[in-house]
């Protein structure tokens, strides 16, 4: 008698390892690795033909607790390794896991070449705004001031701006999320769902070296007032639906303006749309403090991949070419020797 | 309007046999296309069957101010009917395009050797620019060599003027003028570069027409212009004896590309080759390219690192990863090299050497990476390292390269050097028949129910299994943590880093590598030069006519650098001397020493030059206390009687312990 299989959809618990995680409790990364294996049934992902990439600091350990296929490279080449994985193997489902100083500092040329270059895989960025791993020093995406063991009288450098370098850089796809908040899987779904390289910042919390810098605007109490979500199609509304960002056509800047009764509409709320590259451009921007913080799909306009240009390419190249190697070591000019050699 | 500085006398002109080989040396302006001059030249020698060096010898600008002394591009060749290994020590013809390529050619230059110069390039400018008081064809200071000047660009605006080019257009014509001269001394056919003007210029045929009449005005100069009565006759170099069978020339560029394309067909792998820009590597990049029907995808990255680490990537999802750079960019690589040796992955890693350190000598020639290849790694961090010879031998190695890289899941350093890269010699086409292909199965075996898949286990090579992402129930995670025996699981513990440690260390030592052969002589004897790489050519000669003079004086040429032939340690301590040229500061010799407690002796050069035969030659006369210029019989068994003695003399004093191993 056959016995028959049904396959099953995966879930959460397939997506487990057998190896002890190994970030300090408390950390976000936790909250991260949760949010992934809970969006992988969802995406129908299957885990021999997922792979995970990482650079170096705490979040690229993240292969090591994804039972998929793995690979923990070295600081700041995650993206120049998975470009070699996806062009040897376009069918591979990749995702690259790094980290602020990993994809902005050691690593900050191979991010902009993967993101202008548009291969097609999902970069996850876990902006802590400090190196974890090496003990607290401040990172590029650290904001001013910031006293660490290297910077004990505070940093003076400027920050980067994750989301704003990735859409200078050419990116297609640009979101925001935050570790713990229960959108985080949709937002990986959409990245997913993107064809081409979907960049996602997430903040998360690094419990021991920088804890509660993002809380302005993630801690539970401050959400409401100072988190954007925003939704394609959707009016850019915070604040329970009494505030929104409009245009301001003089100056060409945002601004926030106050709508009553749900009239956005005649308050000039701007509606969202994530093909828009100059809204992208100004939500990236936008200040927090005067401003909310805009999460979500900020960005989304599909181009044609890396990957599928280059492998279009390879089979025209080779239409009609076959592959003879002892034509391949005669071509060229070639003349033939006769005789025999005569004794010297 | 053509002189002679010096008269040949009748005797001078006997004195001279038909010659076997003939140097020519073309020197101009970076802007006046001497290495296409040279390509062609090259091509046509060929052709007529003579066996062929060539020494491309350009600056590192791409277009020097005109006429002055930096900004000088020239051209060797070497071809004659016996077997060539070098582009020759000397020219005996040097065709010189302005005074700058005069001054810094001229020294090298055989005494009675022939300096053909255009004349019309001699004015008090160029004479400025090239710091010359006087203008040395007047006055007398070329007295030592046969001086032909003739007014090379009047005579190409002459050749060309029925097509009505500007006259900085028809100036450009003067290399194929002279190239028409020097066909005609050496006897060349024409035909050959008739057509590849046509095809070179399809798209402006007047272009290809003048650059024509150009070559055939040069050729028909040389035919009218009675030179013979100054001593400058027709050469015809007979061919060389070669095995019979079909010929063309290569690079070491192309038989490198060539053989990693072999060699992953061999292995039946698709092949991607990451690459960054860097002189004399490049090439490598841009013949890869061509080659997409072979599986080949190439990926220009956006530096070094992430060409290697592409590369990397790729070995990773199943395909041969291969990345190729010079010194600098190998620098840049090689964390993510040290990465491929922790997670024992296949990848290539090709190394044209140039001059060192930093950017040092771009487009000269050195073997300075030898210590960067073997040891210049954080960590034990253990590959094999080889060294091509011979620009034909690059195909070999390349192959070789792969092979290894595959069988022992490992990255291999691949050797080769700037003048290796750009130098071209016949090269018989290869039966492709011939080779033994060794296909790769990556891993599917699913262990069995309750079973773990371990992707550290080892076969009896000490290789993992090379698991391709996609393949169902063999996941797995690997990285550059130090990881646990058989699991790969990250694991510090003491016990398993020596072990590991180990194991890396084993299975690279415990490489297939074929026993050392001696090149020319025997085992046992009184000197042995031991060289690596490009050097085999002019030690090649060197070692050939010692052995003509009767000297006993082997040659060994190591392919094999890292791990070192079994055998190499009892071949070496059989010799009473080791001599080992090097264009570094001595860093085989350092290794071998190290690794065989011998008293191996260093000939060092870094001079951006490849060694001059007659360099090797003196230093092997300086250790076995011979005078080269003396008659000797030419009984490669018997030495003459007066050097023995001196030499034992000499053995007990300077190498009289060879080594305590060997007690």
């Amino acid at each position: 008698m056959n016995e028959i299989t049904t396959i099953r959809p995966s879930t959460p618990k397939d997506w487990e390892t057998d190896q002890e995680v190994r970030w300090c409790p408390g950390c976000g990364d936790y909250a991260i690795l949760k949010a992934v294996q809970r969006t992988m049934p969802e995406i129908g992902a299957t885990p021999e033909n997922t792979v995970f990439v990482s650079g170096i600091g705490c979040s690229s350990r993240f292969p090591y607790y994804m039972e998929t296929y793995g690979f923990h490279t070295i600081h700041g080449r995650a993206p120049a390794v998975a470009t070699g994985v996806k062009l040897a193997n376009p069918d591979l489902d990749v995702w690259i896991i790094t980290g602020d100083g990993d994809a902005l500092s050691i690593g900050g040329n191979h991010t902009m070449h993967l993101l202008r270059r548009n291969l097609n895989c999902q970069v996850l960025l876990f902006n802590n705004e400090i190196y974890g791993l090496t003990k607290g020093q401040y990172s590029p995406t650290s904001r001013e001031g910031t006293r660490s063991p290297s910077t004990p009288f505070g940093s003076v450098d400027h920050p980067a701006k994750p989301c704003a370098f990735a859409l200078g850089s050419g990116a297609r796809f640009v979101a925001r999320g935050i570790d713990v908040h229960r959108n985080l899987p949709s937002v990986l779904k959409a990245a997913h769902a993107h064809q081409g390289a979907a960049f996602v910042e997430i903040f998360q919390n690094c419990i021991v070296y920088n804890d509660e810098v993002f809380e302005p605007f993630a801690a539970k109490p401050n959400a409401a007032l100072n988190q954007l979500w925003v939704e394609n199609g959707k009016p850019l509304l915070f604040a329970g639906g009494a505030k929104g960002i409009a245009l301001d056509t003089r100056s060409l800047t945002l601004k926030v303006v106050d709508v009553s009764d749900g009239d956005w509409e005649s308050a000039g709320v701007l509606v969202h749309d994530q093909t828009n590259r100059t809204i992208a451009h100004l939500l990236v921007e936008m200040p927090f403090g005067p401003f909310p913080m805009a999460l979500g799909v900020l960005y989304d306009d599909p181009a044609p991949t890396f990957e599928s240009a280059v492998v279009a390419q390879n089979k025209t190249a080779s239409e009609g070419k076959a592959a003879d190697l002892q034509k391949l070591v005669a071509k060229g000019q070639t003349w033939m020797v006769d005789k025999a050699p005569h004794a010297l | 309007m053509a002189t002679a500085a010096h008269e040949v006398t009748p005797s001078e002109a006997s004195a001279s046999p038909a010659p076997e080989a003939v140097v020519v040396r073309f020197a101009g302006d970076s802007g006046d296309g001497m290495q296409l001059t040279g390509g062609q030249f090259t091509l046509s020698t060929a052709l007529a069957g003579n066996d062929l060096a060539t020494f491309p010898d350009f600056p590192a600008e791409i277009r020097a101010p005109q006429g002055t002394l930096f900004g000088v591009s020239a051209f060797q060749i070497n071809f004659g009917s016996a077997q060539i290994d070098t582009a020759g020590d000397q020219p005996d013809v040097l065709i010189a395009m302005n005074p700058a390529a005069l001054k810094v050619n001229v020294d090298q230059l055989k005494p009675g050797g022939l300096i053909i110069a255009d004349e019309g390039e001699f004015g008090q400018r160029n004479l400025d620019k090239a710091k010359y008081a006087a203008n040395p064809l007047e006055d007398g200071s070329l007295a030592k060599w046969q001086l032909l000047k003739l007014n090379i660009s009047q005579l190409t605006l002459d050749a060309v003027k029925p097509f009505g080019l500007g006259n900085k257009e028809a100036l450009r014509c003067k290399n194929m003028w002279t190239l028409g001269l020097a066909l005609w001394m050496f006897d060349r056919d024409r035909a050959p570069l008739v057509e590849w003007l046509k095809a070179k210029f399809a798209k402006a045929p007047e272009l290809a027409e003048a650059n024509i009449a150009a070559l055939n005005a040069g050729h028909a100069y040389g035919e009218t212009a009675e030179l013979g009565a100054m001593g400058i006759n027709k050469h015809s170099v007979p061919a060389a004896p070669s095995e019979p069978g079909l010929y063309r020339t290569v690079t070491g560029a192309d038989a490198i590309s060539l053989g990693l394309v072999a060699g992953a067909q061999l292995a039946e792998l698709p092949m991607f080759f990451g690459g960054y820009p860097i002189t004399p590597a490049s090439a490598i990049l841009h013949a890869l390219s061509r080659f997409k029907e072979y599986r080949v995808t190439t990926f220009q990255a956006e530096d070094e690192i992430a060409a290697v680490a592409s590369a990397l990537g790729a070995s990773y999802a199943g395909s041969l990863g291969v990345t190729c750079s010079s010194g600098p960019g190998i620098a840049l690589k090689t964390e993510a090299i040290g990465l491929a040796i922790m997670t024992e992955l296949p990848l290539v890693i090709v190394n044209a050497q140039r001059g060192g350190p930093s950017t040092g000598l771009p487009t000269k020639t050195e073997q300075s990476d030898l210590y960067q290849a073997v040891y210049g790694r954080n960590g034990d961090a253990p590959l094999p390292v080889l060294a091509a010879r011979s620009a034909a031998d690059c195909f070999d190695v390349a192959i070789e390269a792969v092979r290894i890289a595959t069988r022992y899941m490992t990255p291999v350093m691949l050797l080769t050097d700037g003048y290796l890269q750009n130098a071209a010699e016949p090269w018989k086409v290869p039966d492709m028949s011939g080779y033994e292909p060794f296909p790769v199965k990556h891993h599917t075996d699913v262990p069995a129910e309750g079973e773990k898949f371990l992707p550290y286990a080892r076969n009896e090579r000490g290789a993992r299994p090379w698991v391709k992402p996609g393949t169902p129930g063999l996941l797995h995670r690997i990285g550059g943590i130090e990881k646990a025996a058989g699991t790969g699981n990250i694991d510090y513990s003491p016990s398993n880093h020596q072990l590991m440690t180990d194991a890396r260390r084993d299975k690279i030592l415990g490489i297939d590598v074929p026993d050392q052969q001696v090149e020319q002589g025997r085992a046992g004897g009184k000197l042995v030069v031991v060289g690596w790489g490009s050097t085999y050519g002019p030690i090649a000669q060197a070692v050939r006519r010692a052995r003509r003079n009767g000297l006993d004086v082997s040659h060994v040429h190591l392919r094999h650098i890292w791990p070192m032939p079994k055998n190499l340690g009892d071949l070496l301590r059989s010799y009473e001397h080791i001599l080992v040229p090097e264009m570094n500061t001595g860093q085989l010799k350092t290794v071998l020493r190290d690794q065989f407690l011998v008293d191996a002796k260093s000939l060092t050069k870094v001079s951006g030059q490849p060694f001059r035969i007659a360099e090797i030659e003196a230093a092997i006369a300086e250790h076995v206390g011979a005078d080269f210029d003396q008659e000797l019989p030419a009984d490669g068994t018997q030495l003459p009687e007066p050097f023995s003695g001196h030499d034992d003399g000499h053995n007990d004093t300077k190498g009289g312990a060879l080594s305590p191993q060997s007690e």
